[in-house]
């Protein structure tokens, strides 16, 4: 293992609330307000860390160990994202498939959390989570599977030789459309697994309309920070994915770097103008938007092969 | 390049009217595709500009692009349409159907003899696919003004498979105008005897409680 | 060989002892146990050895009936699923001894561990057998016993009558067959499996005859989706023991066949491979979602055992295209995938149903929303179930993550490099399995969450205890085998060239060459599993470091300011899966009664969902009846409206179109 595959799981690990700040002040912005300090995140994080915890009488030993179990399952997906074409510690074809496994898994967590407080809010949080990502799951599949056909490498291979192929080797004028249709279709799965506006709106504070946020009502101290911290990386690591197979490489790393981590502000301000000039959808046409994704990426498919 | 540009979004659009649930939206997009389409006949050859392309264009994009959408959206208001599609079919139910009959349209013209001077190998399965989506539009959803845009979906699959695959003007264009024109009356049929939901008010009584 | 009959004979002689000497008030359950467990052994050693790269043992003896053999065979594929079925049939005999025990009713257990046995040793007879008489003879054997166990609680009415059910789809499962055994022999002129495996059945007509009856005839036993009707009738009623064998293992014999017959047919053409995508689709998505609408933990689970041969049936279709178009890989990954999962799936599938038993036993309700806070009272069976759960849902690090890997791997491989059709067909594969994962998700948070998490929600609920030693014991080692399985599973794939040698008769080399391309990122997920664990670690210990320095307090679970929850306020399983279900009811149908609360003062309100199975085999006499009244009136052709007119003209264009080009 190279030091430098270390790199990509740092940035993940250090910048990734960063990607709420910069959210944050995007939406502020456009509002006309001040917004909040960038690096606020950071010190919710510290405050949180240091602070006590109150636990349910309901809950049980899931309770607790949920949080840490989500996190350590987002922590490993860190170490399988490339980041500015340098590859991740483990790199391995088909390692993206691992990659959604843990998503899986760190989903699978924070849902029987929430059940096991025996809040009917939060059940009704899971229900929905479980709903929307069982049809995220498959759409990022499909896109993935895409990119992979795309990419022609000669099998299924690593997300690291995927990205690099794509933005090497195919042609952006000739399959610029394809690849425009999987983008939009993986900037649908970020927005919904990130629980952002359209799906879900992070900021609201009505326990009847939340999905995410609802979940993790009754997490408290170092919990409540490692389900924060955890969502950050969640978010970082899927804009990294979309940010990968868009951005050409250059040939100093640092210039690589640089580019990547612009390009993932990029992507923090593209979703804060979502959430300003979009209001969020009623619950029922979130399946509708998901499945609209999932065609657009199987539309990208079959345009490809013809 | 374009064209290929210009067949993603004919694909887009179809796709977008199959989850569509307003219908002044619907007659937008199929607008748009109008105006999309009246450009191919401009991009889809190689050969030196001709007068007769940019007629076609000219005339397809006023006639698609202003003039059924204005009448379209007139005969709402006129008839006082509800907005709502109405569908039979769901709108996620739909949109798979939508990429299966992409997929099977694809593998058709994998057994499809094609001429070798074709402007884009997506030419004729992006027409075929538009052809079955207004075929599935006709056949799914229950207000007329929703038939009379799948017509139209429809007649842009046969204008797509005209302009593109053949290279003079040819009888099968001839044929789309004339397509053209049935819709222009079949609008007027629309805002003049009020039809508000199916064809059925006017047309035979349902054959499910009549004793003939 | 000598070790297989001496195991054989264990099983019939323990199991006529048994069925001798018991009366009721009199155990000899732990007997029994311990004749299964020594058999399970005696017979496991040589499968073992088969694995390992050991000879192939055959036996032949005359046997006096008409074509009929006593030729039995090891081969690595019989081997791979003797294992699970012995593995499988010792432990649930241990926890059916602890089972049996606590039961209130004075009934008499011989009959009970007589037929227990007689179908572990009709399994053993299947995967060995190797005449077509013996096979059909061990296969009606393995239907009636497992009949019998089925209809214990016979005094209960609904028992009867999944009895019933299964014995008649076993029945019409025997006859499809039956027809492809003649039909075999009439091409080949024997009845020894060893004969058709060397002549082998030319690709052609004949071949898709033999093909669609093996399917009919095996998928009935394995569940596949149009003729699953009995299954989630029969494993509910069955006692919880047998029920995790029969959905563990027995059902697995279907397979196990169709593989069989798979060797005799050889080179598949393309449409097979699609028609078990199809089936994998159909039984994986619409199994997953029925497990999803159920109100009883055994029914749910038996509609997982569905969904699960789906997973298979997909890993399978994979291979049959990759044997088709000639590609080594594809065809190695997809086969052992599957028989990875075949493996995999008795293993947690067997978990989870001696753990429903446990909570069945337990409580005595069979209905999801009157249980809750279970972990508490059970911490041993809540986390033996917790374990299956999270692998049932193909979650790293367990062992269902691995086969559904292979499959992915196989699949992607085509999806990358196969030509259009074969690739569009691989996609939905990827695209399936992605979303049967997804709903495995819900599906299970679902279960483990309304039973074992929150608060009890019934007084039996709240009075339940831990089960005894012989029951958790059985728990564990399914468990800790699903957490082995995933963490060892370079070693687990390396035990799979053998079979797939005698599966595909393809050279060792290319298996070898095919599997290849998994080892490599089956360690690296090792690897990262081993990594998840160390980080879990250290996280535990810094949470423990922060907060030992903070006050911890306890409070009320939050409720918008309410203070005083109460278990009935707690989502139930039916609220928790409704947003899904409602939103798939046109597939699924499904009935509710609504009596909503009215006016300022309310009365009592209540709701009833129901989400029948359009095919259930009570259901298909209505439908009948309604088909033919249609059929009496003549009308149904004519058009009721101007677009289902038009829906005609379509569909014909469509077909004819495919037709013409296809």
């Amino acid at each position: 293992m190279k030091l430098l595959t270390l790199i990509p799981p740092a940035a993940a690990m250090l910048l990734a609330p960063l990607l709420f700040g910069v959210i944050n002040r995007t939406k502020a912005w456009l509002a006309g307000r001040q917004g909040r300090p960038l690096l606020q995140s950071y010190f919710d994080l510290w405050k949180l860390l240091h602070k006590g915890a109150v636990y349910s009488a309901t809950t049980s030993w899931i309770f607790r160990a949920a949080p840490m179990t989500a996190l350590a399952a987002l922590l490993t997906a860190s170490l399988l994202m490339p980041f500015g074409h340098v590859a991740a510690p483990l790199e391995f074809p088909a390692d993206f498939l691992l990659f959604i496994g843990l998503l899986g898994l760190a989903r699978f967590a924070t849902v029987l959390a929430a059940l096991d407080t025996g809040s009917s809010f939060e059940g009704m949080g899971a229900s929905r989570e479980v709903f929307f990502s069982a049809l995220a799951e498959p759409v990022l599949l499909l896109a993935l599977a895409t990119l992979v056909r795309q990419a022609q490498a000669g099998g299924p291979g690593s997300l690291a030789a995927v990205f690099q192929r794509l933005t090497t080797r195919v042609h952006w004028l000739h399959d610029g459309p394809i690849l425009a249709l999987v983008v939009s279709a993986l900037l649908v799965v970020l927005l919904a697994e990130n629980a952002r506006v359209p799906v879900d709106d992070p900021q609201t504070h009505l326990e009847l309309t939340m999905i995410h946020e609802v979940m993790v009502l009754d997490h408290s101290g170092p919990d409540l920070a490692f389900i924060v911290y955890g969502t950050a990386l969640k978010l970082w690591l899927l804009a990294a994915l979309v940010v990968g197979m868009v951005l050409p490489p250059v040939r100093a790393i640092w210039l690589n770097m640089l580019l990547a981590t612009v390009g993932m502000g990029v992507t923090a301000v593209a979703v804060g103008v979502v959430e300003s000039v979009m209001a969020r959808l009623r619950l029922a046409l979130v399946p509708q938007l998901l499945v609209g994704a999932g065609a657009l990426a199987a539309a990208a498919f079959l345009l490809g092969l013809a | 390049m374009l064209t290929n540009l210009i067949l993603i979004l004919v694909v887009l659009s179809n796709l977008k009217l199959l989850a569509s649930s307003r219908l002044g939206a619907a007659i937008r997009v199929v607008a748009a595709q109008g105006v999309v389409l009246g450009l191919l006949p401009i991009l889809a050859h190689r050969e030196p500009l001709a007068a007769h392309a940019l007629l076609l264009a000219a005339g397809t994009i006023t006639l698609k692009g202003v003039v059924f959408p204005w009448l379209l959206l007139r005969a709402i208001r006129e008839a006082h349409v509800a907005r709502e599609v109405e569908p039979f079919v769901g709108y996620s139910a739909s949109l798979g159907a939508g990429v299966l009959i992409l997929g099977i349209s694809f593998w058709m013209c994998t057994r499809l003899p094609m001429p070798a001077s074709i402007a884009s190998s997506w030419l004729a399965p992006v027409a075929l696919f538009s052809i079955f989506v207004g075929l599935f539009l006709i056949a799914a959803r229950k207000r007329a003004i929703s038939q009379v845009l799948g017509f139209l979906v429809l007649e842009n699959g046969v204008y797509t498979f005209g302009v593109g695959v053949t290279s003079r003007t040819p009888l099968i264009v001839e044929i789309g105008v004339l397509l053209d024109v049935f819709v222009a009356v079949f609008i007027m049929g629309i805002t003049i005897f009020h039809i508000q939901r199916e064809f059925d008010h006017t047309a035979a009584a349902p054959a499910g409680d009549g004793k003939d | 060989m000598t070790l297989l009959l001496a195991a054989l004979a264990l099983l019939l002689g323990g199991g006529i002892i048994v069925l001798a000497t018991s009366r009721p008030h009199r155990d000899w359950s732990w007997l029994a146990a311990g004749v299964v467990v020594v058999a399970a052994i005696v017979g496991g050693i040589p499968a073992v050895q088969v694995l390992a790269g050991g000879t192939v043992s055959t036996l032949h003896w005359p046997w006096a009936v008409p074509f009929g053999q006593f030729a039995l065979g090891l081969d690595p594929l019989s081997a791979w699923f003797l294992l699970p079925t012995l593995l499988l049939s010792a432990l649930a005999a241990i926890y059916g001894a602890g089972y049996g025990k606590s039961g209130a009713e004075p009934r008499s257990l011989g009959p009970v561990w007589f037929f227990y046995c007689l179908l572990v040793l009709s399994m053993v007879l299947v995967v060995l057998a190797r005449n077509a008489i013996l096979f059909l003879f061990a296969w009606e054997l393995m239907a009636v016993a497992s009949y019998f166990l089925v209809t214990v609680e016979h005094e209960r009415p609904e028992v009867r009558q999944a009895g019933w059910i299964y014995l008649a789809a076993t029945q019409v499962g025997t006859a499809f067959l039956l027809a492809l055994f003649l039909l075999l022999a009439r091409q080949t002129g024997s009845m020894d499996f060893t004969v058709w495996a060397a002549r082998g059945i030319p690709a052609g007509g004949w071949a898709a005859v033999l093909f669609v009856l093996a399917a009919i005839g095996l998928g009935t036993k394995a569940g596949f989706m149009p003729l699953h009707g009995w299954l989630p009738e029969a494993h509910p009623a069955a006692p919880s023991h047998v029920s995790a064998l029969m959905s563990g293992v027995m059902i697995k014999t279907g397979i196990y066949g169709f593989l069989r017959v798979l060797t005799f047919l050889r080179t598949p053409p393309l449409w097979w491979g699609w028609t078990f995508i199809g089936i994998g689709m159909t039984s994986g998505v619409l199994g997953v979602l029925w497990a999803l609408a159920q109100h009883d933990l055994k029914r749910l689970l038996a509609y997982h055992s569905i969904e699960n041969i789906g997973i298979i049936a997909l890993g399978m279709g994979v291979g049959m295209i990759g044997w088709s178009t000639g590609s080594a890989p594809l065809m190695v990954l997809g086969f052992g995938g599957a028989l990875l999962h075949v493996l995999n799936h008795s293993l947690f599938k067997g978990l989870l149903f001696l753990a429903a038993g446990a909570v069945l036993q337990q409580t005595g309700e069979h209905d999801l929303d009157r249980l809750g806070g279970l972990l508490r009272r059970m911490p041993w069976t809540g986390t033996a179930f917790l374990i299956g759960a999270a692998a049932i849902c193909g979650l790293p690090p367990l062992n269902g993550f691995i086969s559904e890997f292979l499959i992915f791997l196989g699949a992607l491989r085509g999806v990358a490099l196969a030509p259009g059709a074969v690739a569009v067909s691989l996609l939905a594969v990827v695209a399936g399995l992605g979303l049967i994962g997804g709903l495995a998700v819900a599906c299970f948070t679902k279960a483990f969450g309304v039973v074992f998490l929150g608060t009890p929600r019934s007084e039996s609920a709240r009075t339940a205890a831990e089960v005894g030693p012989a029951m958790i014991g059985p728990m564990l080692i399914l468990a800790a085998a699903c957490i082995l399985v995933g963490l060892l599973a370079p070693l687990a794939v390396a035990t799979l060239p053998r079979v797939l040698t005698n599966l595909t008769g393809l050279p060792t080399a290319a298996i070898h060459g095919g599997l290849a391309g998994a080892v490599g990122p089956l360690l690296a997920v090792v690897t990262a599993s081993v990594v998840l664990l160390v980080i879990l670690g250290l996280l535990m210990l810094w949470r423990r470091r922060l907060l030992s320095r903070q006050v911890v307090a306890t409070g009320t679970t939050w409720g918008c300011g309410y203070a005083q929850p109460t278990p009935r306020m707690q989502y139930t399983a039916s609220s928790f899966a409704q947003p899904l279900l409602s939103w798939t009811s046109a597939v699924l149908g499904g009935r509710r009664q609504l009596t909503a609360p009215n006016g300022y003062f309310p009365a009592a309100a209540s709701l009833h969902t129901q989400t029948p199975d359009p095919l259930h085999p009570d259901l298909y006499r209505p439908a009948l009846d309604r088909i033919g009244a249609g059929l009496a009136r003549q009308r149904w052709l004519q058009p009721a409206a101007v677009q289902l007119c038009i829906l005609y003209i379509a569909l014909a264009l469509l077909a004819l179109l495919i037709w013409k080009f296809g």
